[in-house]
């Protein structure tokens, strides 16, 4: 769905990022993420602190660029966008797509996994020793 | 939680530094910050105060290698260590993989220890994880000024369970990337648990 974004993020609420697409380019993709989910947090807090359950999109409107953010379920979806969108436009096509995301996450966190082996289970203490050498 | 992006192959897991106002938390990742090859890190992202008091939270994203085709990142976070900051304190903790406790060693700061390792615990609690079954690491720093409480002591009184105590001067680097290594050897251990 074309939202005229200049890049569009999937975020962990803890603050990882998940997915990006668009123009990165230099852009410090990882602090955005972290900061995204800390806003998220803290603003949050603020909507208990006020008797909501929470907000669930945040906007901050700057010069030229902007940010829009959506909670879909345990996810963030970032839209990052300039003056060849509006905030109109990102808000109604991030509310569509939310529900197209939610149950897309639903089907992946509902999938059963159990039969699938960590690559994990293996690593041994030379293979954590070899990371501080 | 340890997150596992198959799609990238990388292993993000979330370390944070806690303790009482001014024990030297942010020190230990400007030092991490300082002595990392730029390729391996990312901006070290600092919310603060006029006065250089942690306001929210400092990130820094740290590369360290791979571990069987994965990527391993570690994102540091340290939280606002004075007293009225509780909630953002908490938030932070959402998601945590490994905490590293950062004691204040000068005797005047003993009770701001104290109290703020029982902070952790409250604050831990509240985001579901328990500090007895959590990597943890306690640092003893500030090791190189006069008024300091012998290690022995303070470690009798902060030491939750047998967890690595690394004395450390973090304004000189001292104790603290073998603090980093000692929480990060834990969270990795962690991963192979499954």
């Amino acid at each position: 769905m074309d939202a005229s974004a200049k890049v569009v993020f999937l975020v962990d609420k803890d603050g990882q990022e998940i997915a990006s697409q668009g123009e990165v380019g230099n852009l410090d993709t990882t602090s955005l993420a972290s900061l995204a989910a800390g806003n998220v947090a803290a603003t949050g807090g603020m909507a208990q602190l006020i008797g909501e359950k929470e907000f669930p999109t945040l906007s901050h409107e700057g010069e030229k660029e902007s940010i829009h953010i959506s909670v879909v379920g345990r996810l963030l979806l970032v839209v990052v966008f300039d003056e060849r969108s509006s905030l109109g436009l990102v808000k109604l096509r991030s509310k569509q797509v939310s529900h197209q995301l939610a149950k897309m996450f639903e089907e992946v966190t509902s999938a059963d996994y159990d039969d699938v082996d960590s690559p994990f289970a293996g690593i041994t203490d030379e293979d954590i020793d070899s990371l501080f050498s | 939680m340890t997150f596992i992006n198959y799609a990238s192959r990388e292993i993000n897991c979330k370390i944070v530094y806690y303790g009482p106002g001014l024990c030297g938390k942010t020190t230990n990742l400007q030092y991490i910050f300082d002595s990392t090859a730029p390729q391996a890190r990312g901006k070290l992202i600092s919310l603060a105060t006029e006065t250089d008091r942690t306001l929210f939270f400092d990130f820094m994203p740290l590369e360290l290698g791979t571990v069987r085709g994965f990527k391993t990142r570690f994102h540091l976070y340290t939280v606002p260590g004075q007293v009225f900051y509780d909630a953002s304190r908490k938030l932070i903790l959402k998601g945590v993989d490994g905490v590293v406790f950062v004691a204040d060693s000068q005797e005047e700061r003993m009770d701001a220890n104290i109290e703020s390792l029982y902070n952790l615990e409250e604050n831990l609690q509240t985001q579901g994880y328990d500090l007895m079954k959590i990597p943890y690491v306690l640092q003893l720093n500030k090791r190189d000024l006069g008024n300091i409480v012998p290690a022995e002591d303070l470690a009798a009184e902060l030491q939750k369970k047998g967890e690595p105590v690394i004395e450390a001067v973090a304004s000189t680097g001292a104790g603290v990337f073998d603090t980093l290594k000692a929480v990060a050897k834990q969270v990795l251990t962690e991963l192979r648990k499954g």
